[in-house]
Order: C-alpha cells, then sequence, then structure tokens
C-alpha cells in the first residue's frame, strides 16, 4: 500500500537516507565526511543548496564537533541530524556516551564500516559493535527502504517523552550505502502527519533558565543511570509501537526487534543483522525445500537487546548459528556473546556456533550460510562453545 | 562603560570556587554584561567544578556542562539551532579554561570559528589545569612549576599566542583583558556581543592556589601581570590589534614573578632574561 503521493526511484540507501532527513524536517545538518557515509551528507547539501530542503549546513571540522553541534542544535530546541561511518564513529566515541547520558533525542546514521588497524574502508559491523555500551538505541537495516522508514522512525522513538535517547540507525557499507534498489519515497504530507514537530522537554531557555547536563554525585548519578536505563528499556515498547503505527499509515511492517523468518518447527535457526540478512532468507528457502528445517532471525533492534524474544524463540530450537560481522577480541562476536546471556537458565539451551564473517566487505555467500546451518543442524544441544572465522 | 552603569544584579553566586578565585569574578562580569539574554557552554574546568554538581545551580541564566574538547563546537550548534528558531538575538557564551581552549579544545575553536555562527567564546586562562590539581598546559608561561612540571624543572616553552592564532582564522573580533581591568573586560564582552559572528575574548585570571600568593592578592597580581608587561591588554578588529590600555606605571617582572610561589625557584639570571624579553617584546 503506496500512499498516494509517494514517488518510487532506483537510489542508493544513503540517498534513501538523505531523503529521510529531507522529509523528517530537520533544521541543522552537521557531518563530516568519510567512505561511505559522504554521499549521504553530499546529498543533503545538495538538497539545501538547490532550495529543495529547508535546513543549514553547519560546517563542522570533525565528527566530535559534529555530534556536539547536532546536540547544540537541540539544546537551542531545534531538530539535528548527522551521519558518519568507522573512524568518524569512533572519534565521536565520547560524545556519543555524552549524548545518550544527558538524554539527548539524536538521530545518527551509520554507515557500518571495519575499523583499523588494519585500515579498511570496506564494510563489517565493528564501529557500531564498539558503540554498545553507549546508551545509542542501535537498529540495523537491511535495504535502502528500511533505512528509509527507519530513519523517519528514529525521529519519533528518541523524541518520544518515553525514551527521549539517541537512536543510531545502521546500514551496511556498499552493500546499502552505494547499490541502487527501488525506494518508495513517501510524500512530505503523509510524513508530517506521522511526525511532528519537535517537542523538547527542556531547552536553553532564557525565560525559563535551568542547568542542563549538569553533574551528580552517588545517589544523584546513581538515579540517573537507573532512570536511563528504564528509558532503554521502555525504547523496546515504543520501537514496536512506532513501527506499527508507520505499518499502517506507509504500509510498510517491520515486525518489531526481531524479524523472524519461517522459524516455526526449525530445528536450526541463524542470527544476523543488516544486508546480509537478504542472502539468508534465500538460503533459508532453499534449505527448507530441501526438507531442512532450518530458519532465520533478523535481529533489527540491537540496544534495547529483545531478550525475551530472542528467549522465545531460541529455546524452541535445537541450534543458533550466529553471524557476527564484529567480535570483541579476546571472547567471540557480541550477538553471540549476548544472545547466550539471554538464554541463561534455559533448561535444554540450544547450541550456539558463532561464526564470524563479513569482515571488510568480504562476501558471505549463499555457500558459507548453508555452511553454517548444516554445522549447526548437526550440533547437538549444550555443545561446546564454537567459534569459527569463516572468510578465509 | 561607568563604574555606575554595572548591572546590581548577580547571576552567578554561591559556587565552591576558592577564595580571591578571579575565573569566578570573570563569569560573573560577563554575565552582568550579557544580562538574561544569554546562554552558557561550560567545559570540564574550574567554574564547573564549582558550578555545576546538582543540585547546586550558581548559573541564574541557562547553563549546559559540555566535554573538555566540545565547548566551541556546542556554541556553534546552539546558535545554529537558535537561528533555525528566530532567536539570533540569545547571546552563546563558552566560557573555557586555558587547557580547554588552547590545548584539547582549540580543533573545535578553530573550526567553530571557521563555520561563522555567532557566539562568544571566552577562555578564561589560569595558566595550568588547575581543577584537576596544577598540571602545565599549553598556556603555562616558560618559566613556572606545576604539577607536571614540578621542581627543579620548569616550563620550557612560551605560552601559544591565542590571539595571533585565532586572529589568523580573520575572526571578526578578539581581545586579550585581565579581571583586574573589570571595565576593560566588560566593554570588550559589550563589543564582541553585537558582533553578528564568532568572537573570542582572553581573560587572564591570576589564581592564588595555583600560582602560590594569597587570595586577597588576586586583583594585585593582576595589574602586576599587566604593568610588568608580561600581559597585555589588546583588540583584533578589522585585520588590525590596537592596544586597549597602557599601564600608568611600568614594573620590572621581577615583582611580578616574586610574589608567586611558582617562579620562586628562578635564578636572578633566568629572571634577567625573562625581563630582557619582555622588554624586547615592548620595542
Amino acid at each position: 500500500m503506496a500512499t498516494e503521493m509517494s514517488t518510487r526511484k532506483f537510489i542508493t540507501a544513503n540517498e534513501a537516507v538523505a531523503q529521510a532527513a529531507k522529509l523528517a524536517r530537520v533544521d541543522v545538518v552537521a557531518a563530516y565526511p568519510i567512505t561511505p557515509q559522504t554521499s549521504i551528507v553530499e546529498k543533503i547539501a545538495k538538497y539545501i543548496a538547490d532550495g529543495e530542503m529547508d535546513a543549514d549546513y553547519l560546517k563542522v571540522e570533525s565528527e566530535h564537533s559534529a555530534l556536539t553541534a547536532c546536540m547544540g542544535v537541540r539544546m537551542a530546541g531545534a531538530r539535528a541530524f548527522t551521519s558518519t561511518s568507522s573512524q568518524g564513529l569512533e572519534y565521536m566515541h565520547e560524545m556519543l556516551a555524552y549524548a545518550a547520558g544527558g538524554r539527548y533525542p539524536l538521530v545518527l546514521v551509520n554507515v557500518c564500516r571495519s575499523v583499523a588497524l588494519p585500515w579498511s574502508i570496506w564494510g563489517d559491523q565493528q564501529d557500531a559493535i564498539q558503540q554498545r555500551d553507549t546508551g545509542w538505541i542501535q537498529i540495523f537495516t537491511e535495504t535502502g527502504q528500511e533505512a528509509l522508514d527507519m530513519v523517519l522512525q528514529a525521529y519519533r522513538i528518541a523524541e518520544d517523552h518515553r525514551v527521549l535517547l539517541p537512536v543510531m540507525v545502521c546500514l551496511d557499507s556498499f552493500i546499502q550505502s552505494h547499490t541502487e534498489e527501488l525506494v518508495e519515497i513517501p510524500d512530505q504530507a503523509t510524513v508530517d502527519s506521522f511526525l511532528p514537530r519537535y517537542d523538547p522537554v527542556v531547552t536553553l531557555d532564557v525565560d525559563n533558565p535551568y542547568s542542563i547536563s549538569v553533574g551528580g554525585f552517588g545517589k544523584h548519578y546513581a538515579h540517573w543511570r537507573e532512570e536511563q536505563q528504564e528509558a532503554a528499556e521502555k525504547a523496546a515498547g515504543v520501537i514496536v509501537e512506532v513501527g506499527d503505527e508507520f505499518g499502517r499509515i506507509f504500509g510498510r511492517h517491520y515486525r518489531g526487534l526481531i524479524e523472524e523468518y519461517r522459524c516455526d518447527g526449525a530445528e536450526a535457526v541463524l542470527f544476523a543483522m543488516g544486508a546480509v540478512t537478504g542472502t539468508a532468507r534465500d538460503v533459508v528457502d532453499e534449505m527448507r525445500d530441501e526438507g531442512k528445517a532450518v530458519g532465520l532471525v533478523k535481529v533489527r533492534a540491537f540496544r534495547p537487546f529483545p531478550v525475551e524474544l530472542l528467549r522465545k524463540v531460541a529455546s524452541q530450537v535445537k541450534a543458533a548459528a550466529v553471524l557476527d560481522r564484529d567480535c570483541s577480541w579476546g571472547y567471540e562476536g557480541a550477538l553471540a556473546t549476548d544472545l547466550k546471556a539471554a538464554l541463561y537458565g534455559l533448561s535444554s539451551p540450544p547450541a550456539i556456533l558463532n561464526f564470524i564473517g563479513g569482515l571488510a566487505g568480504a562476501d558471505v555467500p549463499p555457500e558459507r550460510m548453508k555452511y553454517m546451518l548444516e554445522k549447526a543442524l548437526a550440533a547437538e544441544r549444550g555443545t561446546t562453545p564454537h567459534l569459527e572465522f569463516i572468510d578465509r | 562603560m561607568k563604574l555606575k552603569d554595572i548591572e546590581k544584579e548577580e547571576f552567578y553566586r554561591a559556587s565552591y570556587g576558592c577564595a580571591g578565585c578571579a575565573a569566578v569574578l570573570a563569569v560573573r562580569l560577563t554575565i552582568k554584561v550579557l544580562g538574561k539574554n544569554s546562554v552558557y557552554v561550560v567545559p570540564a574546568n574550574c567554574i564547573s567544578t564549582v558550578s555545576c554538581y546538582y543540585p547546586q545551580a550558581p548559573f541564574f541564566v541557562p547553563f549546559t556542562v559540555m566535554a573538555f574538547a566540545a565547548t566551541a563546537s556546542a556554541c556553534s550548534g546552539i546558535s545554529a539551532g537558535f537561528k533555525r528558531r528566530g532567536r539570533e538575538d540569545i547571546h552563546v557564551v563558552g566560557f573555557s579554561g586555558d587547557g580547554g581552549t588552547a590545548d584539547i579544545g582549540i580543533q573545535a575553536l578553530s573550526g567553530a570559528i571557521d563555520c561563522g555562527n555567532k557566539f562568544i567564546y571566552i577562555c578564561y586562562d589560569n595558566e595550568a589545569y588547575m581543577n584537576t590539581g596544577i598540571q602545565r598546559s599549553g598556556l603555562t608561561p616558560y618559566g613556572a612549576t606545576t604539577t607536571t612540571t614540578p621542581s627543579p624543572c620548569f616550563e620550557n616553552r612560551p605560552k601559544k599566542d591565542m590571539l595571533r592564532i585565532v586572529a589568523a582564522h580573520d575572526i571578526p573580533y578578539a581581545a586579550t583583558a585581565c579581571s583586574s581591568y573589570p571595565l576593560d573586560y566588560m566593554e570588550k564582552v559589550k563589543k564582541a556581543s553585537q558582533v553578528n559572528g564568532p568572537t573570542y575574548i582572553h581573560i587572564l585570571t591570576p589564581c592564588p592556589t595555583g600560582w602560590g600568593f594569597p587570595p586577597d592578592e588576586t586583583i594585585e597580581i593582576g595589574r602586576m601581570a599587566v604593568e610588568s608587561g608580561v600581559w597585555k591588554l589588546t583588540e583584533f578588529e578589522n585585520g588590525e590589534f590596537r592596544t586597549t590600555y597602557t599601564p600608568k606605571r611600568s614594573r620590572p617582572v621581577s615583582e611580578y614573578l616574586a610574589a608567586q610561589a611558582r617562579f620562586r625557584h628562578l635564578s636572578p639570571e633566568q629572571v634577567a632574561a625573562i625581563q630582557k624579553e619582555i622588554d624586547a617584546a615592548r620595542d
């Protein structure tokens, strides 16, 4: 169901994101260039230059300043947008935590890219995963369409007074960022009905002065941090609620925090995030055709982590193959670790096989996915930990 | 500006600042000039340390604590946000220390000046990282001991010249000031507030705790700095530097140095060398 005035175009996910920033009626864009994010901000700068987008493009000298400036824009009561990748996200790290702790309802698009060293401009999810504990809501998207739709939803989620946390919308380098696909671009009026103007809780208001983003000792600090945790937990419900409303208005339904694909009666399930789930769906179909009981769980929200949902689906399978395009060096992939923690206490937990692959843009072709699922099918419940790098 | 014109109302009070703190004085004077229609960004420094801890609230104007390196970029963003909301009349003020300006914050400051949004950046310079316990910064002067340049060693490089650094950005307005000359400072704040673009004021604020002098001598030490030629009161406007105050008397630098514990180790030869440098700069 397309809305009446929407248009369909072959565009990259980066252009889809730029369109979303425009449709979100962002006031100020502050960003610093880095491959493969650049075409997002180039497009936005062009929309502004051509008068298609009513916003100001703020020049900054680094990602640290880009995110800080966005916080400043929010403090003044306006809506901001920024985008980055890899080293840029790493360079923002201090301010990422600052923004979340200060409850700044920001939206950032991260075009996920590997992190140096070794130097690489190609894609994996190490950059985003390394920001896991900064307090941002992190949502991984699969397509250009989902990226566009999630940016619009991200503003609703972040600015919801029950949440007031920053949202990082993640998309995969090149597979999404530089690949054209058919994307439906909603019309402004419909977006306006979905995403109202920013209604801030507190600003730097000269008529009603507040000290904001202050310091706190002991019990005050603990109190605010508990509130932050509560907000992050509430965000899970808000993500679902906003997704449902988005589906009703725009006709594209995102199934909340995770998306299960053919998990009913599955013995082995692949858990993955991002663009790789597109291929995985085809692999599941092929293997199902061969009579193999396999399924896919696309984890959309990495933070807040959908513990209950994952517990429910994982408790029904014999084994889980977890594909991580990242690694917590010295342990294992982050999704595998978090999934295991979510399953703690199950009387008969599934075997969890962790595969690390798709690093620095390496393809994860259907054969590799089949290999992972076959290995999971052959595993017994409660088998010893399995960690395998699959790119070589 | 005349003394009788100074705003009576206090917008900054009940901080935990040390006795004789000139940085606290600089904040008070700044808000007296700009009034209620101003907002303040303060990064990690003495002022935030003595002002920001909930439920304490010494600022009677909107105030936010910012990350160390982020003062100027926050100012730039706030200014951009106010512009979008049609509130360009509000003064956005950054209040950062010497390390927050000349060291960790210099990149963001350079970027924000280059960006060109309207804000007033005030560097209060007490010549070391004071709230963390007197560690040297890029603005610690030659010859000073700090806890990271302890005796028998001492800071072996001159202060960075921040005024020339910001002037090199073709900033619309910049100035130096000293807390011992409040009218000169306040006039500069007033002037900065009337500029539609980035402005920079660098105010020397003597620190009894870090420099080692009695708290009741803060004003006198600042005067000695200016009268000895260690610090100059100048302005940069329309591409030119101008002296705004020439001291009526000239004092030897030895008096200024002898009054502070941080310079006590200097030999007569070293003091003479410092005097020679000042004399050379004067000519």
